[in-house]
């Protein structure tokens, strides 16, 4: 808990296993007791071994995995906590369209939607015009040096680094107060990379709290103000 | 999203005799929402479809609607009049056989501007300009409007009988199995444009399909059903990605990953 | 012939059934433009020739009633000849085929041109009573159809007349609205007819044997056309008169006069023709023959 500042994110003794019903009911535990805050202008870095359970937690914290036992407190534009762990779905949608933020690993592409409706998406579920939406989303992919070509294809057809540089713009196009990254430059290259840790930077000193995989250690050292080890809370090791 | 839900179920039954067609469903649906009931056929979506839409009569339970007056009424305590006034202005019904949906033997622009006439419109002109409006918004072209719906695709139906239920802005509409029946490209066309006009007019939905990819593209929400039971509900993307029960497990290990 | 058969009741019918039959028209007249059903009896002629209407007229005949039949405005035709000949028979009442001095008028898909008075009974020949079976085949459907006012359908008929056609081309059993409530089937008379429904001084009673349905328009009530407000309903109009006697506000008959081609329009009402040429009125085609 090294800043002072009120947390914008605070997860208190999570825990999350699978239970594989198909596999003779195998119970694989993932987390034990996660614990820590997130607050404004941060960026966190989950570390640890692959396969430790780093992008379970953030997929936890966006609503998309349940939560076996503990808290997920989310604070709200009224500066009230919500706890998304419990589950509700209403309250997951209105987290996400206001708070949350998620840049996933690959971008599940929408057919016949192109690159820039895809990006502009988030803004227009906000209720932002679509001309303002379509320029914000054509502004980003730009600065991601997205030919402009590709701007209305839909992204199936894209690279993995194309598709990457539109799944990035589509997280970082909203002014969400909690931006969750897993992985956002693993697929690209080493001038598309500086820019996402621009785009980072500004995000943070904007008030952003940012919790985020990079396996880049280059990319790590340069973005994270603290890290945090999820070998601390993996089930396994507390299991063995 | 409001916070008053638009429609509320409470211990829904259905029994055919000894047989159960759904037993014991609750759940609520708020304005704006989409609702994907999946399971396997036989599961009693269906039947859970058509006792919340009025069609059929439940063994017991509840449903209620708030009404566009803002007051919630228990649907069973509608009359008929009444109750057919509802389907036919602020909901919608798009059939899984287009021809279940449509009039297969009257022209496209009649079939949009059924409802209308139905609720008074006289005015031959205004019902062509918005059935012209209507076909254009379903990308059927505008020369098409005096064809017979026989004359269509199974697509361009489809899209016909989508037109024909949203001409009145219904604020909910009901879907049984609207792309089974399609090819994949036709199925991703009508997919793409029903989540467009969904978002655009702000629709509430209930989606009765098997199709976990449709369920994920369109809905927030999601029920799966079995034996007639709901096994597991919640946010789509999280029944899809982190399958609790048996047989949700099942159904997601079933599809080929894309 | 003339005389009545001694073993056959008063115009056919046994008492009971006229009585069910009596029934059922008070019904139709208290509920205008309802079809109210009722127990059609087997006619000693085949559906199609006016069971319905012939089981109206004799529920409704008395000894001193007189009888007019027309098909198609004439009184001349096997269908009216037949008909007439039958109340001869059964009820042995006068007949005519004038129609200021009939009481009763049976029709077959006209409405006599002279305008009908107050005291008058017209009964129509129908053979399809439902007019929304075009779109809706099932009678359980339409019934509630009726029953809740939902006639958004009639105008999706004629919405296909217009995108078809360029205008209404329905031209008979034309739907109609009775007293702003029920939908109504006109039977099959020429659109031309409709408006002399509207307020019409006689009764109007109508006969559907093979459907076994009567339904009524009592005297003086409304009876409007549907149409669209930018395609109003209009009648039929001819471009030339009659060319026996000169009328050019009636409806007219394409009457074939050789092997050649030759064609004629008359009046479709024979005695409103032949009442106006008794007043000296004529036609084209007399003064042809007058210069030949």
């Amino acid at each position: 808990m090294s800043s002072s500042a009120k947390p914008l994110l605070s997860v208190r003794g999570v825990q999350k296993s699978f239970t594989m019903h198909l596999r003779g009911e195998t119970r694989l535990d993932v987390v034990d007791d996660v614990s820590f805050d997130l607050a404004p202008g941060e960026c966190v870095v989950l570390g640890g071994p692959s396969g430790v359970g780093k992008s379970s937690i953030l997929r936890m914290i966006y609503g998309n995995y349940a939560v076996d036992d503990g808290e997920i407190l989310v604070r709200e534009g009224d500066g009230g906590f919500a706890d998304l762990a419990g589950g509700d779905p209403r309250l997951v949608i209105r987290l996400r369209r206001d708070v949350i933020g998620y840049v996933s690993q690959f971008l599940r592409a929408v057919p016949r939607v192109g690159a820039l409706d895809v990006v502009a998406e988030p803004l227009l579920s906000r209720g932002i015009d679509r001309d303002e939406a379509r320029e914000r989303a054509r502004a980003l992919l730009r600065r991601l040096n997205l030919p402009e070509a590709l701007h209305e294809l839909p992204p199936a057809t894209f690279s993995g680094g194309e598709k990457q540089r539109v799944n990035i713009a589509r997280g970082f196009i909203t002014d969400h107060p909690i931006l969750l990254l897993d992985e956002p430059t693993a697929s690209l290259d080493a001038e598309n990379r500086d820019i996402v840790c621009e785009m980072i930077e500004a995000k943070t000193s904007a008030g952003t709290a940012i919790l985020g995989i990079f396996h880049d250690e280059v990319v790590r050292e340069r973005i994270a103000t603290r890290t945090i080890d999820v070998t601390a809370f993996s089930a396994r090791r507390a299991a063995a | 999203m409001s916070d008053a839900p638009l429609l509320s179920v409470r211990d829904l039954s259905k029994r055919y005799g000894a047989r159960v067609g759904c037993e014991d469903i609750s759940f609520d649906l708020w304005p704006g929402e989409v609702l994907a009931i999946v399971g396997e056929s036989g599961s009693g979506k269906t039947t859970l479809l058509n006792c919340v839409s009025t069609r059929l009569q439940p063994s017991s339970g509840a449903v209620s609607y708030r009404m566009r007056d803002g007051v919630l009424r228990d649907l069973a305590e509608l009359g008929e009049a009444e109750r057919r006034f509802l389907m036919r202005t602020d909901w919608g019904f798009v059939h899984q056989n287009p021809a279940d949906g449509l009039r297969m033997r009257v022209s496209a622009g009649a079939n949009v501007g059924e409802r209308l006439m139905a609720i008074g419109e006289r005015h031959y002109g205004r019902l062509r300009e918005t059935a012209t409006d209507w076909l254009g918004r379903v990308e059927i072209a505008e020369d098409r409007i005096d064809d017979r719906p026989v004359a269509f695709s199974g697509g361009m139906r489809q899209r016909l009988q989508v037109a024909r239920n949203l001409v009145t802005k219904p604020r909910l509409v009901f879907m049984d199995e609207p792309t089974g029946g399609l090819d994949v490209s036709v199925q991703a066309r009508l997919l793409d444009l029903l989540r467009s006009l969904v978002s655009e007019l702000g629709l509430s939905v209930i989606i009765v399909t098997h199709d976990l990819a449709v369920a994920r593209l369109l809905s927030q929400r999601m029920i799966v059903m079995k034996g007639g039971r709901v096994v597991e509900s919640g946010l789509t993307d999280r029944v899809l990605d982190d399958p609790h029960h048996a047989y949700t497990q099942l159904l997601v290990a079933s599809i080929p990953e894309s | 012939m003339s005389a009545t058969t001694p073993t056959y009741a008063f115009a056919y019918l046994d008492e009971q059934t006229k009585r069910m039959i009596r029934r059922a028209i008070l019904k139709a007249i208290t509920i205008p433009g309802y079809q109210v059903p009722f127990a059609s009896r087997e006619m000693p002629m085949p559906y199609g020739w006016g069971t319905g209407g012939v089981q109206v007229t004799a529920s409704i005949i008395g000894p001193n009633d007189v009888l007019k039949v027309i098909d198609q405005g004439a009184d001349d035709t096997t269908n009216a000849v037949s008909i007439r000949a039958f109340f001869e028979r059964t009820a042995g009442v006068a007949t005519t085929t004038r129609t200021t001095e009939a009481t009763i008028v049976q029709t077959r898909h006209r409405v006599p041109e002279t305008p009908l008075a107050e005291g008058q009974t017209i009964v129509f020949q129908v053979p399809i009573p439902e007019p929304l079976r075009f779109l809706e085949p099932r009678e359980t459907e339409t019934r509630v159809m009726h029953a809740l006012e939902e006639y958004g359908l009639m105008h999706v008929k004629l919405y296909e007349d217009i995108a078809r056609h360029g205008h209404i081309a329905t031209t008979y059993a034309y739907p109609v609205k009775v007293e702003g409530r029920y939908v109504m089937d006109p039977s099959p008379i020429p659109k031309f007819d409709n408006p002399k429904m509207h307020r019409s001084p006689a009764l109007q009673l109508f006969g559907a044997g093979r459907e076994k349905r009567i339904y009524a328009v009592p005297p003086y009530t409304e009876v409007v056309s549907l149409d669209f407000e930018d395609h109003p309903f209009r009648i039929q109009s001819f471009d030339r008169p009659c060319a026996l006697c000169g009328a050019d506000d009636v409806y007219l008959d394409e009457v074939v006069t050789d092997d050649r081609g030759g064609r004629m329009f008359v009046c479709s009402d024979t005695d409103h023709c032949e009442d106006r040429r008794a007043k000296g009125f004529t036609g084209e085609q007399v003064h042809q023959e007058a210069a030949e």
